[in-house]
């Protein structure tokens, strides 16, 4: 794996996009992702109302890959119904870990995050691509158990 | 001694490991604060004792298990030589320095704490010998206190002068900074705590690979490493302690051979050493051990001091030169740098450097370094770390710090 096809230029810009990165006002959860191995972390803040994504946002530290992947997932979501964001949690996890062909159609659907499916050549960063989208997860699951 | 990196060429052939490729490029190996690479001397040592003297030690009455036992204690002797250690029963084999830090913790500070009283530690402390400590103030009401630093990353003297008190317990401290690579005055730190009655914990990890150690010199009570840090196996470590704090403590873990006499009710303990080390040892560990500290015997001190000197005067100035990385450490007052440089790339995480530099051969560590609070007070997340050892040659140097000019580019960011 080159490091061209890991730090494209799309995600290193990504990485560095600070559209992103900011608060909700009234956001309706907010979730801490963390990975303890290598300290980075993100704070991922959304706004669901009647089973929709209105909006989201975070904010944190990390590595280009955790940063780029959080911030083009934010641009995924946003907009989307709880159940559509569940099915592309799975699909992205199922990318990266290279359970899904990296010529599969079925990535369409991640817009730029396919660009992320580099990261299962690279087994020492998946933990890194995947952070944002174990943090959605958790924060969707919190949400849906309070209704 | 101008010669000592034509030896650094010599010693890499009796490393199996330094000929090994990484990315498809030969290794170049920068993370020895992690865990040095082992010489042939070792493996062989190790080997031998599963090929041809491996049975259980301190117990069976046959000749094989006498072997093993002799094996075992000799190494026992051949570590309280190589840190001057009075008496060999004060060498306690453990797994690692954590595990001696949690020994020392558990069985002496939560036994002799008391509520009101205090434990000082360093800013600069690696986890192992910070958590057992924060556990250990929060299970007895004693109150944690840190040692911070001066600007050029040494110890505050000022804070070891006004931290350790009369309610001062314990004073935990690191020889030698796994960040910053400065030796820490750890006599004097030594001196001040038992002018107070305080017993002083130091953490060699990263001092004894690299300095000539003398645990009675220095007056520590507890002095504990790791043996795979210095060329040895993983799985086997030191606690030194003295004997007669060694003796009024309870054991920390019960079991197999630390015993005198087991009754239904009580038990009666092993004399030291055996009384801390209960359970089946890691006998081939600590053969692999002897034999490493036969090896340093060889090269000395001496030349590993005047190599990582020369590596370092060799790289300091390279990366100076280099407007976009920020070092940490490395502008100490004293002469007490160790062969560790700490360091960032301006606008590329850690993880990413190392990505980028793993791709060119090069192995450096990445992240928090085990020292979380350090990183908070350095003002970072986390950091780069380049480590030396004397196999280390000025190639290596020059291949890292290549890899290290493409960084910013591969980030699609302006030299």
């Amino acid at each position: 794996m080159s490091l061209e096809n890991i730090y494209t230029e799309l995600i290193a810009e990504e990485s560095r996009n600070p559209e992103n990165r900011r608060h909700i006002d009234g956001a309706t959860k907010v979730e801490l992702g963390h990975n303890p191995s290598c300290g980075d972390e993100i704070t991922l803040e959304l706004k669901v109302e009647d089973g929709v994504i209105k909006d989201a946002s975070f904010t944190g530290v990390g590595c280009a890959i955790s940063q780029a992947s959080t911030s083009m997932m934010i641009d995924l979501i946003k907009g989307e119904n709880v159940e559509k964001a569940h099915h592309l949690i799975d699909l992205f996890l199922a990318m990266v870990k290279g359970d899904i062909p990296e010529d599969d159609e079925r990535l369409e659907e991640l817009g730029d995050a396919a660009a992320l499916s580099s990261m299962a050549h690279l087994p020492a960063r998946v933990k890194c691509a995947a952070l944002s989208w174990h943090t959605l997860d958790k924060a969707l699951a919190d949400d849906k158990s309070e209704k | 001694m101008a010669d000592a990196l034509k030896e650094a060429e010599d010693f890499r052939r009796n490393f199996p490991l330094l000929n090994i490729k990484m990315n498809d490029k030969p290794i170049v190996y920068l993370d020895n604060g992690a865990t040095t690479q082992k010489p042939e001397s070792v493996i062989r040592a190790m080997c031998g004792y599963y090929g041809g003297c491996n049975a259980n030690p301190h117990r069976g009455a046959y000749e094989l298990s006498i072997k093993a036992t002799d094996i075992y204690e000799n190494a026992r002797e051949r570590v309280r030589e190589f840190i001057h250690a009075k008496k060999s029963s004060e060498i306690i084999f453990t797994r690692n320095a954590s595990e001696s830090l949690n020994l020392v913790a558990y069985s002496y500070g939560r036994v002799f704490l008391k509520e009101g009283d205090e434990i000082v530690i360093t800013i600069a402390e690696h986890h192992s010998n910070l958590v057992p400590w924060q556990l250990a103030a929060k299970a007895t009401g004693a109150k944690l206190k840190y040692i911070y630093l001066e600007e050029d990353g040494n110890l505050s003297e000022k804070d070891i002068d006004e931290k350790i008190t009369e309610k001062t317990k314990i004073v935990a401290v690191t020889q030698v900074s796994n960040v910053l690579g400065l030796i820490n005055p750890v006599k004097e730190i030594a001196k001040k705590a038992h002018s107070v009655g305080a017993v002083v914990v130091v953490d060699g990890s990263q001092s004894v690979p690299h300095i000539a150690v003398d645990v009675t010199d220095m007056d520590a009570d507890f002095f504990a490493f790791s043996g795979h840090k210095m060329l040895s196996p993983m799985g086997i470590g030191v606690l030194y302690g003295k004997e007669k704090l060694l003796d009024k403590m309870p054991p920390f873990l019960a079991g197999g051979d630390m015993i005198e006499y087991v009754m239904e009710q009580d038990t009666t303990f092993a004399e030291l050493p055996q009384k801390f080390e209960a359970g089946t040892q890691n006998v081939g560990g600590a053969a692999g051990l002897a034999a490493a500290i036969d090896y340093i015997d060889e090269v000395t001190f001496e030349k590993i001091g005047a190599i990582e000197r020369e590596l370092l005067d060799y790289a300091l100035p390279q990366l100076r030169a280099l407007p976009y990385i920020k070092l940490y450490g490395c502008d100490s007052k004293k002469d007490n740098k160790t062969g560790i440089i700490t360091f960032n790339v301006k606008d590329v995480h850690p993880h990413d450097v190392s990505t980028i530099l793993d791709s060119e051969g090069v192995a450096i560590r990445a992240g928090h370094h085990c020292a979380q609070p350090l990183m908070k007070y350095l003002g970072e997340n986390a950091t780069c770390r380049a480590s030396f050892y004397f196999y280390n040659t000025k190639e290596d140097v020059d291949r890292w710090i290549a890899a290290l000019k493409k960084v910013r580019k591969v980030m699609h960011l302006e030299d």
